[in-house]
This record gives structure tokens, C-alpha cells and sequence, in this order.
């Protein structure tokens, strides 16, 4: 019962900062927003039993793209514009609006067809699954399946994505990071007083 | 029973995060209201790891409290000096001086 009450509460308020994300004008709060939403859903996962997604979410969501978009926002405004409002938008959102109702329409009639949360019956759970619950502390000694899978069964395939994570994080750092020579003369704080 | 009711009382929190957050008149209310929030979740997931019996849960809420505490030194760092590599030092003439040459 509990646990229905904390999904049910997470995923309004996962709602609330949707719609004030799509309403608001300052870029800035909008990217608070946008962790705090980042929060809500790792939380979410973690009540649906998703440990590893989570963790991802909270890494990837709540914590790197927060810092990647404010970072963007202070290359690409001058300081004091940061906590400036956007414009209000020209354009009408009947055409947008429509476009999502129908395409939402379309994914909660999906729904109907996918089998129930943790339904032991489901085709995913019945493929390869078994396989890897029987054997998979045998053969890795791994006690978490999905780590399992993911750092022997496929060993190879995460060494490929880290490589490419890693390049990616890199070239970012190129982008946007580095201690720079400013062409304003610059005096610390600390020699201020 | 006591630990729902330590969930009840940690979502009302968030909640209340979350109207400050969104009424905010200053950059700072926004910023506390999403650390408090960050906090809240860290706390949900610790009793939500002791209400369902599963401990492990407890590694992920340190975890978050390391990603949170680290978005928040970045998001403050941000607003105080307008970038990321400059080290803490401020620009001479945007400082009432106005002595550029």
C-alpha cells in the first residue's frame, strides 16, 4: 500500500515539474527544474526496484547534464544575463500540441498490449533470462545478475563503451573546460579586502 | 508503520521543496529548494531501503549524496563567477572601476 502511495506521489510531482518546466521563462530554473526532475524519476526507479537505472539517472540526469547545461548557458550568455527571462514565444502550440496528444494517444494505447509490471510470464522473462538467474553465480561469481551480464557476459561491449564515454568526456572537456588566460585582467578575491 | 509514516512526512518535504522551488523569487531559493529536494530523495531511498528490507539500496543513497553535493558546489560556482575555469578570480573592471585603459 505504501509503496503505491510513494509512486503515486513521485510520479505527480515528476508531473508538476513537467508542466512548470514547459511554462517557465528563466532558463536558469528551468535547469534546477530539470535535476529535481532528474531526483524525482531516480527515486522513482529505485521504489520500482531499478537500483542500476537509478544510478545512472542520478549520474547522468541529476548531476552531469544539470552542470553540462549550465555550463552552456554561461558560454552562451554574458553573466549578468544568466537569470534573465526568455522571451515569451511568438508562434501558437495548437500544431506541437496536437502532434504530442496524438503521438501520447498512441503510446498509452500501447500499453494495453505490454504484459503487467514483474509478470513472471512476460516473453522478456522467459528468453534468456532463466538462463543467467540459474547460471550466472556459478559461472561469473558475481552476486548481482545484472552486473553480471553487463562486466563478464559482455565484458568486451562495456570495455567498448567506456572507451567511448571516455573519448566523448574528453572532447567535452576540450569544449568547454581548462584553466584559460582571460583577456581581462584578473585579481583574487582574496586580495580584494 | 513507522517507517511509512517517515515516507508520508519526507514527500509532504519534497513537496514544500517544490513549491519554493517553483515560487522562488531569487536564484537562491531555486538552488536550496533543489538541494533540499536532492536530500529528501537520498532520505526516501534510505527508508524505502529499510521499509522493503533491502539493505544494498543504502550504497545507492550515499551515491546520490555525492552527486548532489557536487551539482550543487558546480550550480553555485556557476552563479557566483559565470564559468568553470576561471579560479574564483573576478574580472578588475566589472568592478565599479570601469579602469579598462
Amino acid at each position: 500500500m505504501i509503496e503505491s502511495a510513494v509512486d503515486i506521489t513521485l510520479l505527480s510531482l515528476i508531473a508538476i515539474h513537467a508542466v512548470a518546466i514547459i511554462r517557465m521563462r528563466s532558463l536558469f530554473a528551468v535547469i534546477m527544474l530539470f535535476g529535481g526532475f532528474s531526483f524525482l524519476s531516480a527515486g522513482l526507479f529505485v521504489a520500482m526496484d531499478a537500483a542500476d537505472v537509478a544510478f545512472t539517472e542520478a549520474a547522468v540526469g541529476a548531476g552531469i547534464s544539470t552542470i553540462l547545461m549550465l555550463a552552456t548557458l554561461a558560454l552562451t550568455y554574458a553573466h549578468e544575463d544568466v537569470q534573465k527571462e526568455e522571451k515569451q514565444p511568438t508562434h501558437k502550440p495548437w500544431l506541437p500540441l496536437s502532434v504530442v496528444l496524438i503521438t501520447g494517444g498512441m503510446l498509452i494505447y500501447g500499453t494495453s498490449d505490454i504484459p503487467a509490471f514483474a509478470d513472471p510470464n512476460a516473453p522478456a522473462q522467459k528468453h534468456v533470462a532463466p538462463y543467467y538467474l540459474k547460471k550466472s553465480l556459478p559461472e561469473t561469481g558475481v552476486p548481482n545478475v545484472v552486473t553480471a551480464v553487463l562486466a563478464s557476459y559482455r565484458g568486451f561491449d562495456t570495455l567498448g563503451e567506456v572507451t567511448v564515454i571516455f573519448t566523448a568526456g574528453i572532447a567535452v572537456l576540450l569544449l568547454i573546460g581548462g584553466r584559460r588566460k582571460s583577456k581581462i585582467p584578473f585579481e583574487t578575491r582574496s586580495n580584494k579586502e | 508503520m513507522m517507517y511509512a509514516v517517515a515516507i508520508i512526512a519526507i514527500l509532504v518535504t519534497i513537496s514544500l521543496a517544490l513549491v519554493r522551488a517553483l515560487m522562488g523569487p531569487t536564484v537562491y531559493d531555486r538552488i536550496a529548494a533543489m538541494n533540499m529536494l536532492g536530500t529528501k530523495t537520498i532520505l526516501l531511498i534510505a527508508v524505502f531501503a529499510f521499509l522493503t528490507g533491502r539493505h544494498d539500496l543504502l550504497d545507492i543513497a550515499i551515491v546520490y549524496a555525492l552527486i548532489n553535493f557536487i551539482g550543487v558546489v558546480a550550480v553555485l560556482k556557476l552563479v557566483e563567477q559565470g564559468n568553470f575555469f576561471t579560479d574564483g578570480a573576478v574580472p578588475v573592471d566589472k568592478k565599479s572601476g570601469a579602469n579598462n585603459k
